[in-house]
């Protein structure tokens, strides 16, 4: 699973990173989504991978906290997720409001000079 | 304890009347005048309240605990000095609104003005009154940032933008490296307590940092007083309107220079480093002001370089520092501020009276405004230090020490006759002033008709004149007690009371200040006409100018270097600055893991389940599909990247972490929705860009392709070793063991987010909400490309029939789920602290509640039937997270410290009621409020584009008809 995990983790960077130099301001603003869901499962693989055990505890007793999902990445993550989208959000309204103002969807608002 | 907090009020009042005075509206010039006059009088109120006290030799302390880490304390102190020194600067300020009432026109903006000036009295006061050396220099630099805004007040003249941008970077480098010697004297006594510091002499003169100190603390003192060869801000400053440049150039900003010498005299000074240092700076700064100011041609002008002058002389007072030296200083700093500022006032009348200031077109206006004639011939003649007035009395305490006070070095031996030079130069500029302003024939051709002034504008003035003379005729009387408590303030309460009179006998100083009227006198009879039509300047000196120096180094900072820094390393396309970003972090991220990412001899692993394996093909497809597509296919990147999103997702559920499963499904539902209301605005691509094909894309392309690569490889091995390292104990066990106990709830997750790191989530929240608006803002003013201003084809009339139909059944089904996804919201919010869900889903779910409404019918449509108002939504959000947390102060717990039971409700059951509930309340509503935002905001852009085609469309249809 580790293994499948991290080439996942891997493919989602390398492809976020790929868009990430390209010219096109959507290009980027995938890339950027995709680069945040390698970011965001790297972070929650740093917990510990543990199947069928959410961190949901019981009502009182003795907890052996070996025995669930690492909570403190999942906070982290959850509030990454929401920030992300929000990030892309923003990102997208400067997009169509430079694409507005420049006439181009290039990232530096005008097209290569040759 | 009540005198102390009469510190605190002398200090707030003048800010106060700064806010009161900003409120006011642009022309109220009574109404701010009064407000700022009553302040200053209420100042003065608690100023005679305090003096008894001073005046018995008690120091008055006030000190509030500001940031204790720094050993850094709100403190205030009030000794005989400070009181005399802050009396001053109140009584001048009362005076000079008195005057701004009057010399500012009908269209100069009143609250501006009078709130600069009000906060910048007011932190001349808290400079004053520090207590703690740190706290000084803030209010010190506070006083440059104001003068700042004061000189710039006309900011429509370039004069005065320069003059003031020339003032602050003088003052506030200055007050940087007062800023470090201040930081130096804390480290080396051990406290930043004022007293402390000025009862550590020994300890700091002996120190080997001894002299940095002193270098760094005479930078800071010198820029702000002028001093020579720092003194060329000061006549630039002359472009601010005249009551500012008679505030801040008497008694108040020039004044806090030589407040500091003889302030901290007995912590640095007393050596011989300081003797030449301070002595020596001051000698040659009064000669040099004194001489330039001969030869200006303009009234601000001659009074500034006298300005000048004068501060050379109470410095080097401060230098020689003997007792009776530090009490000239004192005295001379007083009768200085009565002096000038009377002088700036009339020349202000001069100047607004006859509209210039040139002395060689003004003449003869004795004639026109007698009054101020004797006004100002009386003040200049305290300047030039003739007997009976005030100014003759320091000058000739100046001469007393400058004669008889001995160490052997040259410097001292020739004191006196320095003393003298300067001072034939003072006679000589004061009777040209006099001489050439209101002696001799008519002025010709002024741009106004010369008058009096209207009486209110004189008072001032007068008061100060009448200052001038009782001070110099009763000297013993008047300011005598006052100065001796100041001077004890200064150097110990064992100084001998020492008797200021007017009479000597015929001594060596009463022969110097003859000696120097004669010369004085005869130096202006004999050169007046060369003068008036040399150059604005000594000969030869004026074209040596410190200016120059600083204007030179100016541009070569602030333009030329960083220019070419710019070009040599920097780059305005984006591209290359990505390209180097990753490439940077691969190779720092390669040098610090080298070595240290072996694999683990026994990795730990979880079994691999194929059909785990089978998704994440599908999703390493899906992402690299989206990267291989979205230059031509944006709508099919946009899927493949849904794609990725759900397998991340469902990795998330995957391995035990529901929360995140569901947050991250309905974010990815509301990022698609987004994304897809984007896609209409940016330019349509169908063919292949030419370019593309040749060669140098190519290589573009492969060199990309090879750092994402690479980029991708290295944080496959850097996950890959993480997840197979043995498991250390961490942080997450404990918030395992105590989120029932502590946290009340039994979903980990949420009890972290809402109540053990409730404040991260506060700033996260606030983020967000600063995100919504900020797209809001962008969107107002938003203009669409042409291209994409028409109707897209789907919507066009004949596409839109067949879009109704097979839109129907769709659109009813999320009509009616309307009130499905808000009992679903609630029941996410609701279990949220025991189980999966909580504020951030709940939010989310409820935005696409609203979000479906606006995809199943039109705007307009959805709009006539709900109201939504994000920005309330998002306001009460934050509002509610903030006031749950400022809640847990009534019961004297810190900033969001939650509290947690269970409460049981008929037909429900046992519900979790934390007040982390009510916080998570905050959460919910906040994101609410900005997704929908963020969403309404792009999707009324088609609204408005419709509108802006209506408008296109009306004057064609008027031409037609």
């Amino acid at each position: 699973m580790e293994l499948v995990l991290s080439m996942a983790i891997g493919v989602l960077a390398a492809s976020g990173i790929w868009l990430l130099l390209r010219p096109r301001t959507f290009q980027v603003i995938v890339g950027l989504a995709l680069l945040s869901y390698a970011v965001n499962l790297f972070i929650f693989s740093m917990g510990r991978l543990t199947v069928g055990a959410p961190p949901l505890m019981p009502k009182g007793g003795f907890v052996n906290p070996t025995a669930y999902a690492d909570p403190l990445p999942q906070s982290l993550v959850l509030t990454a997720i929401v920030i992300s989208f929000a990030t892309t959000a923003l990102f997208l309204v400067v997009m169509i409001a430079s694409r507005g103002v420049t006439g181009t969807d290039h990232v530096d608002g005008k097209e290569r000079e040759t | 304890m009540i005198d102390q907090n009469l510190l605190l009020v002398l200090v707030l009042l003048p800010f106060l009347a700064a806010i009161a005075t900003a409120t006011l509206p642009v022309h109220a010039h009574n109404a701010a005048a009064w407000v700022s006059g009553l302040f200053l009088a209420g100042c003065l109120l608690v100023l005679a309240a305090l003096h008894q006290t001073v005046a018995d030799g008690g120091v008055l302390v006030r000190t509030i605990r500001w940031v204790p880490a720094l050993r850094m304390n709100l403190s205030f102190r009030l000794d005989g000095f400070t009181w005399l020194f802050v009396t001053l600067v109140t009584a001048i300020g009362v005076l000079i609104v008195i005057y701004a009432r009057y010399y500012l026109s009908k269209s100069d903006p009143v609250p501006r003005f009078y709130s600069f000036l009000m906060a910048f009295t007011g932190a001349m006061i808290g400079m004053l009154l520090s207590g703690n050396i740190l706290v000084q220099v803030v209010f010190w630099e506070l006083t440059s940032i104001i003068s700042f805004l004061l000189i710039g007040y006309w900011y429509q003249s370039p004069a005065a933008r320069d003059g003031a941008r020339m003032a602050l970077i003088v003052t506030a480098t200055g007050g940087l490296c007062l800023l470090a010697a201040m930081l130096l004297l804390g480290q080396i006594v051990g406290s930043y307590d004022l007293d402390r510091v000025l009862a550590s002499g020994d300890i700091i003169r002996a120190h080997p940092l001894y002299p940095v100190v002193l270098g760094l603390f005479l930078l800071g003192a010198f820029t702000k007083s002028a001093q020579f060869p720092f003194h060329f801000w000061l006549p630039g400053a002359m472009a601010a309107p005249t009551p500012v440049s008679a505030y801040l150039h008497s008694a108040t900003m020039v004044k806090a220079g030589v407040f500091l010498l003889v302030r901290y005299f007995p912590a640095l000074g007393g050596t011989e480093a300081w003797f030449f240092a301070v002595t020596g700076t001051g000698m040659a700064t009064l000669i040099v002001g004194a001489t330039i100011a001969l030869f200006r041609h303009d009234l601000k002008g001659l009074l500034a370089y006298s300005t000048i002058s004068h501060l050379g002389l109470i410095t080097a007072l401060a230098g020689i520092g003997s007792q009776g030296a530090i009490l000239a200083a004192i005295f001379h700093i007083a009768n200085h501020a009565v002096f000038k500022a009377s002088l700036f006032m009339a020349a202000g009348i001069i100047d607004h009276e006859t509209g210039t200031r040139d002395m060689r077109r003004l003449s003869g206006l004795y004639r026109f405004m007698p009054l101020t004639g004797t006004l100002a011939i009386v003040a200049s003649a305290a300047m030039a230090g003739v007997p009976l007035l005030n100014g003759f009395l320091s000058k000739e305490m100046f001469f007393a020490e400058a004669a008889d006070w001995h160490n052997g070095t040259w410097l001292d031996n020739s004191l006196p006759y320095l003393a003298t030079f300067a001072s034939v130069f003072a006679v000589a500029y004061s009777l040209r002033f006099i001489m050439t302003v209101f002696f001799g024939p008519p002025p010709e051709d002024l741009p106004k008709e010369p008058h009096e002034p209207s009486p209110w504008m004189r008072r001032p003035v007068e008061l100060l004149v009448m200052v001038c003379l009782v001070v110099g005729i009763l000297p013993g009387v008047t300011l005598g007690p006052a100065l001796n408590d100041a001077a004890r303030a200064v150097l110990g309460a064992d100084m001998p009371y020492q008797n200021i009179a007017i009479w000597h006998g015929f001594n060596t100083p009463l022969i110097m200040s003859l000696v120097a009227m004669a010369l004085g006198t005869a130096l202006y009879l004999g050169f007046a006409g060369r003068i008036s039509t040399g150059p604005e300047g000594p000969p030869v000196l004026h074209r040596l100018r410190a200016q120059r120096v600083y204007e030179w180094l100016l541009l070569r900072l602030s333009w030329s270097w960083p220019r070419r820094l710019h070009r040599a390393f920097s780059t305005d396309q984006l591209q290359p600055q990505l390209r180097l970003l990753v490439a940077l972090t691969l190779v720092l991220g390669g040098a610090v893991l080298w070595g240290a990412m072996a694999p683990s001899d026994n990795p730990r692993t979880n079994a691999l389940n194929p059909a785990f394996a089978l998704m994440w093909l599908v999703g390493a497809g899906c992402a690299i599909g989206a990267a291989w597509q979205a230059k031509y296919h944006r709508f099919a990147a946009l899927i493949s990247l849904g794609g990725a999103g759900v397998v991340t997702c469902l990795t998330f559920a995957w391995f035990s972490a529901p929360d995140l499963a569901v947050t991250q499904l309905l974010v990815e539902i509301v990022t698609t929705a987004l994304l897809l209301l984007g896609l209409r605005w940016l330019p349509r691509r169908r063919e292949e860009i030419a370019e593309d094909k040749l060669l140098p894309a190519r290589l573009r392309r492969i060199r990309d392709l090879v750092v994402a690569g690479i980029g991708g490889a290295c944080i496959a091995a850097l996950a890959y070793v993480m997840m197979t390292r043995p498991l250390v104990p961490n942080v997450g066990d404990w918030f395992l063991r105590n989120s029932y106990y502590e946290g009340g709830g039994t979903n980990v997750v949420n009890v972290i987010l809402v109540d053990f790191r409730a404040y991260d989530t506060f700033g996260e929240i606030t983020v967000l909400a600063i995100v919504g608006l900020t797209v809001f803002a962008l969107l107002r003013r938003f203009r669409p490309a042409s291209e994409s201003v028409d109707q897209p084809e789907q919507r066009r009339a004949e596409a839109q029939d067949g879009l109704r139909d097979y839109m129907l059944v769709p659109a009813v089904i999320m009509r009616w789920m309307f009130p499905v996804m808000i009992v679903l919201a609630a029941y996410l919010f609701v279990r949220g602290h025991d189980l999966p869900g909580g504020g951030f889903s709940a939010g989310v779910t409820m935005a696409i509640a609203f979000l479906l409404q606006y995809i199943a019918a039109n705007v307009r449509w959805v709009e006539a039937r709900i109201t939504v108002l994000p920005i309330r939504w998002m306001g009460f959000g934050l509002l509610i997270a903030g006031l749950t947390g400022i809640g847990s102060w009534l019961f004297d717990y810190p900033f969001l410290t939650a509290h947690a039971r269970y409460v049981d409700l008929p037909l429900i059951g046992r519900i979790p009621a934390a007040t982390a509930m009510i916080f998570d309340l905050g959460v919910f509503a906040l994101v609410v409020g900005a997704t929908v935002l963020m969403l309404i905001a792009i999707a009324h852009q088609s609204l408005r584009s419709a509108r802006l085609r209506e408008q296109d469309a009306e004057p064609e249809q008027k031409e037609a008809a």
